[in-house]
Parts: structure tokens; C-alpha cells; sequence
């Protein structure tokens, strides 16, 4: 099931804000289901990759201390409008996901 | 027949495999590294940080500045945001103390601005660290978030 994925991309300070939000559970592995009682596997996003017009510009490395559907913001230098941005993530259990957006 | 195509893969296979360990396949990656597993499975920030950054002594540094509730209602939801006027911040972690797991987040910055924010989950109130890795120095600030219901899961 694909999740997700959102960007949007606002000018701030002297550059311009991406922000990224990910329909993710972002299991720790320590919770228990509240009916069967047992604990649920961890499920959490590890990767996300920021590009700008194709060039890699940051990297986040998440953990399970993300809070879930995880929003996610970096700061890009010198985007102008009709820049593409994209994003990429990957998760502890292989699912994927992305989102491509344009500096407006 | 088959024995022929047979010998072609295997052929292309090989070559594939020299080409690789040559270095001329090299991932289009830029930054370095994968998913920093030590540092995240460390239980205290000191291990995570070493694990990271391959070192845990940092200097306070006005150049960062870590935006967050002084108070959380709720820890499952922390926001935070950092911002540095470090000249070329390569990585900002962002570490609370006492969390099951205290390396929280990171980011890996390849031409991106000294900007990371993100929510975190936190157990109960603790100082929340941010560190920032510029010109091979690891500097640090540090803000005290007081948490009433705890967000890590129980």
C-alpha cells in the first residue's frame, strides 16, 4: 500500500522551506496492541532523501523516536521557481514512497 | 544453445563484478552514509553520539538555535526546530537525554541549509540536545522540555 506522501515548499529567511509529511505509523516495537497484548513490530521510516533538481541536498536519518507521520523540514539555498524538489524514503521493512514538488 | 547463453551471463556477470570492485559502478549516491544503526540502537547519548559523529565532546555554541516547547503536552508530538549560522554545517542530530533510545534523529547536509525541524516523540522531560558538525567541530545547545504525558510507547 503506497502511504502518503506530501511536500510543500514556502519562502523563509533566505531560502526556502521544504517540508515533507509521511502517512507513517512509526512503530517503535515497544507498544503492546491493546487487545491481543502483544507487542507490535517495529515499523519506522529510516531514509529520507531531498533533492533539488536532481541533486541530492540532505539526507535525515530517522529513528523510532520520530513521532508518527513524521513531518519533516529542511531549508534549501538558492531555489528559484520552476526548481523541481523531490523527496524519497524508505522504511525499516522495505516500503517506499515520494513526492515531487515545484518552487512556485 | 543454452549452454551459450549460459556462458554470456556468467561473462557479463563477471565483468559486472570487476567493474564494481573497481569502483566505476559507483552508487549516484552523494552522501556518504547509510542509515547510522549504532548510533540509533545506542542507550545513551554519549554512545549515540560517538557512533555518529565518532566523537561525544561538543561546545556550546551560540550559532545554534533550537526552537521547542518549554512545555509538551503531549511526548508523542514534540516539535522542534533547529537553525545554525554555523558557516557549512555537514550534520545536525537531534538527541533527548533520556529516551529509551536518546539518538533520535539526524540530518546529512549536501548543499541544504543549516535548517532541520521535525517531531519527536519524548518519555518524559528531559534536555533535549541539538548538535551540529561544521568545520570538523561538533558544537552543541541544549533546552530543557518539560513532558506531562510520555510518547514513546508503553
Amino acid at each position: 500500500m503506497a502511504r502518503a506522501t506530501k511536500m510543500k515548499i514556502k519562502a523563509e529567511g533566505d531560502g526556502h522551506v521544504v517540508l515533507c509529511l509521511v502517512s507513517h505509523p512509526m512503530e517503535t516495537g515497544r507498544r503492546k496492541d491493546s487487545k491481543t497484548g502483544e507487542l507490535v513490530p517495529a515499523h519506522f521510516i529510516k531514509e529520507m532523501v531531498f533533492s533539488h533538481n536532481g541533486q541530492q541536498v540532505a539526507q535525515a536519518n530517522l529513528g523510532t523516536g520520530v513521532s508518527k507521520n513524521p513531518l519533516i523540514g529542511i531549508q534549501l539555498k538558492g531555489a528559484k521557481s520552476g526548481d523541481t524538489v523531490s523527496v524519497a524514503w524508505t522504511d525499516n521493512t522495505g516500503e517506499s514512497g515520494s513526492a515531487e514538488a515545484t518552487v512556485s | 544453445m543454452k549452454r551459450r547463453v549460459f556462458l554470456r551471463g556468467t561473462l557479463a556477470g563477471g565483468v559486472l563484478v570487476v567493474a564494481a570492485g573497481a569502483g566505476l559502478l559507483r552508487p549516484v549516491r552523494v552522501l556518504a552514509s547509510s542509515w547510522p544503526v549504532a548510533a540509533f540502537e545506542s542507550e545513551t547519548p554519549q554512545e549515540g553520539l560517538s557512533a555518529y559523529f565518532g566523537t561525544s565532546e561538543a561546545q556550546d555554541s551560540d550559532g545554534i538555535t533550537l526552537k521547542a516547547p518549554l512545555q509538551a503536552e503531549n511526548g508523542a508530538v514534540v516539535p522542534v526546530k533547529v537553525e545554525t549560522t554555523l558557516p557549512e554545517p555537514e550534520a545536525i542530530a537531534i538527541v533527548v537525554d533520556k529516551n529509551p533510545l536518546p539518538f533520535v534523529t539526524s540530518l546529512e547536509l549536501a548543499g541544504a541549509l543549516g535548517y532541520y525541524s521535525a517531531r519527536i516523540k519524548m518519555l518524559e522531560t528531559s534536555q533535549v540536545r541539538c548538535y551540529v558538525k561544521s568545520g570538523g567541530k561538533l558544537h552543541h545547545v541544549a533546552q530543557e522540555i518539560k513532558v506531562t504525558v510520555g510518547g514513546c510507547g508503553g
